[in-house]
């Protein structure tokens, strides 16, 4: 038992940081980049992201014996278009000017491969909790991931955090950071630094594996 | 007429362009542009695709959404994975030299965001038949054009000495960025039509 509580932590985890789909798999960036011009909307497509990965490893995770195999891609697509057209239409009631700003990127949802990707790969071929673990791990990750790029895209293009003004009116923004190619320049810059980041983690991961070595042979 | 229909090929075409302005079509990309001869037939497959999808979306959304708006996007997904999978085994038939080529993305179409997103915004915009075929005419061409740009320059950076930090994904996204100012540049020939 104690072996399955570990597992489920560890599946938690994973998806956060260390396999990270944005930042580390770069998948899933056609919502990504389309919609993270502000951190609200970064937000909202993550939270809707988020909801339809947990609903629908669930659903796939429990039905996994049940669903043929030849036709298992086609089956999981329905089950997220489900949550999908759940998920558009709860931000069309609630957040009805949100839902207007991401427009067809909502119903893009579907094409998201980290959901498609996380079904294939992971919900079915485990039980419920770990699937769900894993779900929300992955649906957290890629939420913190657009929060990150939506919010210095809106700090950057428009000197704004939520709406609140940062920097007060001598700023010049750098507009092309909220229009389109901001979003690539973003998520390129976001990579570089974290590409450097783990370059030299494992730089120094290596020097402290060689150090006693070193000290041994002195 | 044919003027209005000139400007929904451009405007899909260059200026309001599938990839790079819309970030629709990202895996292939990134994923298939390593070499230029595969980059354009994925681009050919995808218009194939395209027009397909645009013709199947235009029939659903005239004689069977009316009935049951809900199903939309359930109906569009489920018309466009039966539709790659029909071109996916005509491939395979018919050549199997492309079949090979083209390996996981052409399964991988299903899930372009591509060809959902033209199917949602010919549907969201009210294109009628014809206009549905051109525009999807149109993002194909300007998707293949962005694969064949993007293939050209990646042979180029495989030559030169990119910072260790930067190879892979980031330098590519740094040169989409790049390209899509460019493409930016043509936002100005919609204003003057």
């Amino acid at each position: 038992m104690k072996a399955r509580e570990l597992s489920v932590r560890e599946e938690l985890l994973k998806g956060l940081w260390r396999e990270n789909p944005v930042l580390v798999q770069v998948l899933g960036m056609c919502p990504s980049l389309a919609v993270t011009n502000t951190a609200p909307n970064a937000l909202a497509m993550g939270v809707a992201t988020f909801f339809v990965l947990v609903g629908s490893s669930f659903l796939v995770s429990s039905l996994r014996k049940v669903i043929p195999k030849p036709v298992r891609i086609s089956t999981y697509i329905v089950i997220i278009a489900t949550f999908v057209t759940i998920a558009d239409l709860v931000l069309q009631a609630f957040v009805p000017g949100i839902h207007k700003e991401l427009g067809a990127f909502i119903s893009l949802i579907v094409v998201n491969c980290v959901i498609l990707g996380r079904q294939e790969a992971f919900a079915s071929r485990h039980g419920i909790r770990l699937a769900v673990a894993d779900a929300v791990g992955m649906g957290a990750g890629f939420t913190f991931a657009l929060f990150l790029l939506g919010a210095t895209r809106e700090i950057l293009g428009n000197g704004t955090l939520f709406g609140v003004s940062l920097f007060g009116p001598n700023f010049e923004p750098w507009v092309v950071m909220i229009l389109p190619p901001g979003g690539f320049l973003m998520l390129g810059a976001i990579l570089l630094v974290f590409g450097a980041w783990k370059a030299r983690a494992a730089a120094r991961a290596k020097a402290a594996a060689v150090e006693p070595l070193r000290k041994a042979a002195a | 007429m044919s003027g209005h229909l000139l400007w929904i090929f451009l405007g899909a075409m260059v200026v309001n362009n599938f990839t790079l302005s819309y970030f629709l079509g990202l895996c292939p990309f990134f994923g298939v542009s390593g070499r230029l001869d595969t980059a354009f037939r994925l681009g050919l497959a995808n218009i194939f695709v395209l027009v397909i999808t645009s013709a199947c979306a235009w029939a659903l959304d005239r004689f069977i959404l009316p009935y049951a708006p809900y199903l939309k996007l359930i109906s569009f997904i489920l018309v466009i994975a039966s539709v790659v999978q029909f071109v996916e085994m005509a491939i395979k038939k018919l050549s199997p030299a492309l079949f090979r080529a083209l390996g996981i993305f052409l399964p991988l179409i299903t899930t372009n965001c591509a060809i959902l997103g033209l199917a949602l915004f010919q549907t969201n915009r009210g294109y009628g038949f014809l206009e549905g075929i051109v525009f999807a005419i149109g993002a194909g061409a300007g998707l293949t054009l962005a694969l064949v740009l993007m293939a050209g320059i990646r042979v180029e950076v495989e030559l030169s000495d990119v910072p260790a930090a930067a190879r892979g994904t980031a330098i590519q996204l740094l040169i989409a960025g790049i390209l899509s100012l460019a493409f930016m540049g043509f936002a100005g020939l919609l204003g003057a039509g």
